[in-house]
């Protein structure tokens, strides 16, 4: 089963990388507020009210 | 990356109330919205020919581009990468400049990546019939379309990440980590199963052998699952029932570690496909280790997505939208609890090669998948067209019951066909041979094969429904130039 020698650190490396991702977005600060995000999705207005302007020329 | 950007040039041009304020590109985005229901429409027709096929043989006419096992492959790949894909598509753009209060990074991308991807399967809709295949499942095209496919994901992959790197809040909305975990993972799966070595213009051959290909296909194969067919569709989970409920999701933390369980839990269930053949036992093991524990974070986003509607249950009963996205959930969960199931070696004994798989693999295309599609699609081509709603409501509620009953029969009958064929391939005479021949558990099959072809045209009439109801709405609406809000400038 010589590929498993490439798939399985393949797997390794890349739970590596998601793990260095997750640290370094955690120290940006991404995971700080886990309460408010949610609101402010819900707040976007994508209704067809919020766009009562001419559609400009594209 | 530098989280927050100067406003660029249309906080000036806000203020004067000047034609050219900064807008979403909802062009793209309407463009896979309404291929989605196209392709829907052609890929489950094909389903439906090829279910027909199995009780009346003599339907391909003789006719070999016309054959079950021809066309299968041309059902799976359009239904899984055609609508599916669509969804996905439609679906990660709009979210993606939604939450991140900016237009796409780049309109060309988008032009390149929309009619790319749909020459990709104009050209699988040529081939697969015509018996060009690699013969890997879900992912049967040959090398130059695979070449095609590499480049358009990139384009995709550019257009996506570089549209979060120019966000203008800081925060990334988690259904754009679901959406973009898929992409990239999806990238990486495709070049190494497409691994292959062309000996003719059609004609390639695996650059892995036997079990090595085996192997590399269903790490593949369940990755496609984990990552195409799940965390996409769970991005669009999480931005679609908030917003058609009007409520925040349950629990936004468990989203996250939802998010990162799956991305580190996903990787090694491939090998459950392979139990009970060349592969090494000890794989066979691991691949039924993580697909158990892949129950856990499964779980956690099915009761997240759910209980998204605590407090507002009573939507459930005149929102019909809220109808498909919720009960696709549902038929997350239970698909999610099947799978991990299935994946015990000992059940998996009675299971493997049965219609049961047939039957599982629909309760998470049809039920989950396609259910959650429809659903955010309804949400999204009235904002597109620049309607209220959707030309007819009650056409949704129809749509929803067609669709439920319909996948209900056909993941019913398949269940029963199923464990009805294990049991008979395995049953034994007390002097050891074995107590029915092959073929007549094939005849036994006919009733339940007679059963999932209705439920199949049921699902069918009800993807007809909901053309003819988008028909309608464009009509009488107009394609929108959304203007992002002058106040994600302000505060950036």
């Amino acid at each position: 089963m010589v590929i498993l020698i490439i798939l399985i650190p393949m797997s390794v490396v890349l739970a590596l990388l998601a793990a260095g991702m997750f640290l370094y977005m955690n120290r940006q600060g991404q995971f700080d507020d886990l309460e408010s995000p949610a609101f402010s999705v819900i707040a976007d207005d994508d209704s067809v009210h919020a766009d009562q302007h001419d559609p400009p020329v594209a | 990356m530098n989280a927050t950007r100067p406003p660029a040039a249309d906080g000036t041009a806000a203020l004067t109330g000047h034609a050219r304020a900064e807008t979403y590109n909802y062009d793209v985005v309407r463009k896979f919205a309404v291929m989605t229901v196209v392709w829907g429409i052609v890929g489950m027709l094909v389903g439906v020919y090829i279910a027909a096929e199995l009780i009346w043989p003599d339907l391909s006419m003789h006719l070999p581009w016309l054959g079950y096992g021809r066309l299968r492959p041309l059902h799976t790949n359009a239904v899984i990468f055609a609508f599916g894909g669509c969804a996905l598509m439609a679906t990660s753009y709009y979210v993606v400049q939604r939450t991140c209060q900016t237009r796409l990074f780049s309109d060309k991308l988008a032009s390149f990546h929309f009619w790319g991807w749909q020459l990709i399967i104009l050209a699988a809709a040529i081939t697969l019939p015509l018996g060009y295949t690699s013969s890997k499942e879900y992912a049967e095209l040959e090398w130059p379309i695979d070449i095609a496919i590499a480049l358009v994901w990139v384009a995709y992959a550019i257009n996506f990440f570089g549209t979060l790197a120019i966000r203008r809040v800081k925060h990334i909305y988690v259904a754009n980590w679901f959406y973009g975990g898929f992409i990239l993972t999806v990238a990486l799966l495709h070049i190494v199963n497409s691994a292959e070595i062309p000996v003719t213009m059609w004609k390639s051959y695996s650059a892995y052998a036997g079990v090595q290909d085996a192997m590399v296909q269903w790490w593949y194969g369940h990755n496609a699952v984990g990552f195409f067919l799940t965390a996409g569709f769970l991005g669009m989970m999480y931005y679609f029932i908030p917003k058609q409920a009007g409520r925040p999701v349950y629990s936004y933390r468990l989203s996250v570690v939802h998010f990162w369980a799956l991305i580190f839990t996903y990787m090694w269930a491939g090998p459950h496909h392979l139990h009970y053949t060349a592969l090494p036992d000890w794989t066979q093991s691991v691949g039924m280790v993580f697909s158990l524990i892949l129950l856990a974070p499964s779980w956690g986003g099915m009761i997240n997505g759910i209980m998204t509607l605590s407090g507002a249950w009573d939507k459930l009963r005149t929102d019909p939208i809220l109808k498909f996205l919720v009960v696709s959930v549902s038929f997350y969960g239970m698909s999610t609890f099947e799978g991990p199931m299935m994946s015990i070696k000992t059940v998996n004994a009675l299971s493997h090669y049965t219609d049961w798989t047939i039957g599982h693999v629909h309760s998470g295309a049809l039920g989950w998948v396609a259910m959650i599609s429809i659903g955010s699609i309804y949400y999204l081509i009235p904002r597109l067209f620049g309607r209220e709603q959707m030309y007819s409501v009650p056409a949704i509620a129809v749509h929803f019951w067609i669709t439920t009953i319909g996948v209900v029969l056909y993941i019913a009958s398949m269940w029963i066909a199923g464990v009805m064929e294990g049991l008979m391939w395995r049953a034994m005479n007390a002097d050891g041979t074995l107590t029915y021949a092959f073929v007549e558990v094939v005849k036994a099959t006919y009733p339940y094969y007679a059963v999932r072809l209705l439920g199949g045209a049921i699902v069918l009439s009800g993807m007809l429904l909901m053309a003819w109801n988008v028909w309608k709405t464009i009509a009488g609406g107009r394609p929108v130039e959304a203007r992002i809000p002058v106040s994600a400038s302000a505060h950036a």
